[in-house]
């Protein structure tokens, strides 16, 4: 494959999959609406489209008609800037996101190294990419309150930069019993070491990584800034936390940050934990002869297994009360940490003598 | 290609340094050091060194830097006032700076046998950079643990010194 070709390839698989995410975006803000309202006894929206379908478009709408304007006490570089990092992080993550198989059809009729499918780019280090992007994802969060120059804006991105560093740790941590169990950083590789026996190869079954698991969903609940940890934008205490500020488009973009770092997260507890594009069944099930079932089954399986992520985090938003600060800090530091690195010892110790 | 994208980036890193000791705003500063760090990443991960790249990234410009910015924040630090320095400092600091790169690179070069790195896409794995540190590398890695672990201890003791018991401390505002 010549240079060309490859960037060409390439900008198409960014095009699709860019297109793709925006949509998931904004159908699960519909999601969660949806999800939420049943939880409190009401019906969420319904009225624009069959079934309130249509809703994000139209909130999408209404945010680029608003008026967009800046507060004049503001740091104006870093205060445009702020939005864009926020967002920018959240879509470059997805970019190392396996989806499906690379050979696609019986007996791998589009081998590995032709057309590479259902993945933008295949790296070594993977996982890596992906903490290393959302580490970087904080600065959006924490110069946009220090920019809008307001208190309450302040105070929310000084909770969630304290609060993001914090559990990151705990947060990498639980993923090393994975990284241990599989042998490599690169997400095809995990995929593919918990792909045989169906449920029973799962890292969170089979692998014995529920205590990883549990420490990976607290942990990804805080770095995305979600409830119960959703302090950095607690409206009862800061109006709007780190984005009392912005409006517009600027607003509507870190919404959108934050809906897309859920997909992400979910897609990486999918990967990690669930057996990523694999059937529950494992090889029970004969592979289909189809090129076109054969591609994609275990898109499907992906899909589904990250929708339920999805769903588990609105349920608990519906469910959980919001932690308090002191809380938040003590949960984080003694007891996921610990936990995380008992995990770590009892299963490189159950390797070492299996 | 790579040659391209190496003078890009290097380019990054120093526009990156230079203006991080031009600007007045610490918060200026402080996002040019993120540029210098993320650039040097990339150029890492030229070398063939993807693991150090990413764990650059997540260390360094991920977690140091926002403690960096976030102390800045929090003590909300104004500009600077530009002073024109000390005479002694300019006449003695350029050349010890000169001196001291020279040093380094001929030390450098002396190990490479004075012959250049070769910018490509071949790539270290992670697995084999972790049989380096912990076969050959093992006690320097692990001296070098003890003295993070030293490090980590002497802050924890000049943090609580003074705030009285620092335990019954803690556990007040748990509780209440």
């Amino acid at each position: 494959m010549t240079i060309l070709q490859f960037v060409l390839w390439s900008l198409l698989k960014v095009a699709v999959v860019t297109v793709v995410m925006l949509m998931g975006i904004a159908y699960t803000v519909l999601l969660e609406r949806k999800l939420v309202g049943r939880i409190q006894n009401r019906y969420g929206p319904n009225r624009v489209g069959p079934f309130g379908l249509l809703q994000p478009l139209v909130d999408g709408a209404k945010s680029f008609l608003k008026e967009d304007l800046i507060p004049t006490g503001v740091y104006k570089p870093l205060y445009l800037l702020a939005p864009i990092l926020s967002l920018g992080c959240a879509l470059i993550s997805i970019g190392v996101v396996p989806f499906g198989e690379t050979t696609v059809g019986p007996g791998g009729l589009v081998k590995q190294g032709a057309l590479s499918f259902f993945q933008i780019s295949d790296v070594n280090v993977g996982l890596l990419v992906i903490l290393g992007v959302t580490s970087i994802g904080v600065y959006g969060i924490a110069l946009a309150g220090w920019s809008s120059n307001n208190k309450y804006s302040l105070l929310g991105s000084l909770r969630s930069s304290a609060q993001l560093v914090s559990y990151e740790l705990a947060l990498g941590l639980s993923l090393v019993g994975v990284v241990l169990r599989a042998g490599s950083l690169n997400l095809r590789v995990i995929v593919e070491s918990q792909a045989h026996h169906g449920i029973a190869s799962w890292n969170i079954f089979g692998g014995f990584q529920f205590l990883a698991f549990f420490i990976y969903l607290m942990a990804a609940y805080a770095e995305t800034n979600r409830s119960p940890f959703d302090l950095p934008e607690a409206e009862s205490e800061l109006t709007g936390g780190y984005h009392t500020e912005y409006s517009s488009m600027k607003f509507a973009m870190f919404f959108m940050a934050e809906y897309g770092n859920m997909i992400t997260v979910g897609c990486v507890a999918t990967l990690l934990f669930l057996g990523g594009w694999t059937s529950p069944l494992g090889d029970l099930i004969p592979a289909p002869q189809n090129i076109f079932v054969h591609a994609l089954v275990p898109m499907f399986w992906f899909v589904i297994k990250v929708f339920s992520f999805l769903c588990l985090y609105v349920w608990v938003r519906g469910t959980l009360p919001r932690f308090r600060y002191d809380q938040l800090m003590n949960f984080g530091w003694r007891w996921l940490m610990p936990l995380a690195i008992l995990n770590i010892v009892v299963t490189s110790l159950w390797l070492a003598y299996r | 290609m790579h040659l391209i994208l190496f003078f890009l980036f290097a380019g990054f890193c120093l526009a990156g340094a230079i203006n991080l000791l031009l600007q007045s705003h610490p918060i200026n500063s402080a996002l040019s050091l993120i540029v210098v760090m993320v650039s040097l990443a990339v150029l890492y991960l030229m070398l063939g060194a993807e693991f150090l790249a990413a764990a650059q990234v997540i260390v360094y410009a991920g977690a140091i830097m926002v403690l960096f910015t976030f102390v800045v924040m929090l003590l909300n630090a104004g500009r600077e006032d530009r002073t024109r320095g000390s005479k002694a400092a300019r006449a003695v600091g350029f050349p010890a700076v000169v001196a001291i790169l020279a040093m380094l690179a001929t030390v450098v070069l002396q190990a490479q046998g004075w012959s250049g790195v070769i910018l490509g896409s071949h790539i270290t794995s992670t697995e084999e950079v972790s049989k380096v540190l912990f076969t050959e590398l093992l006690l320097p890695f692990e001296v070098t643990s003890v003295l993070v672990l030293i490090a980590i201890l002497g802050a924890v003791a000049l943090a609580t010194r003074g705030s009285g018991n620092p335990t019954a401390n803690g556990e007040r505002t748990a509780g209440k």
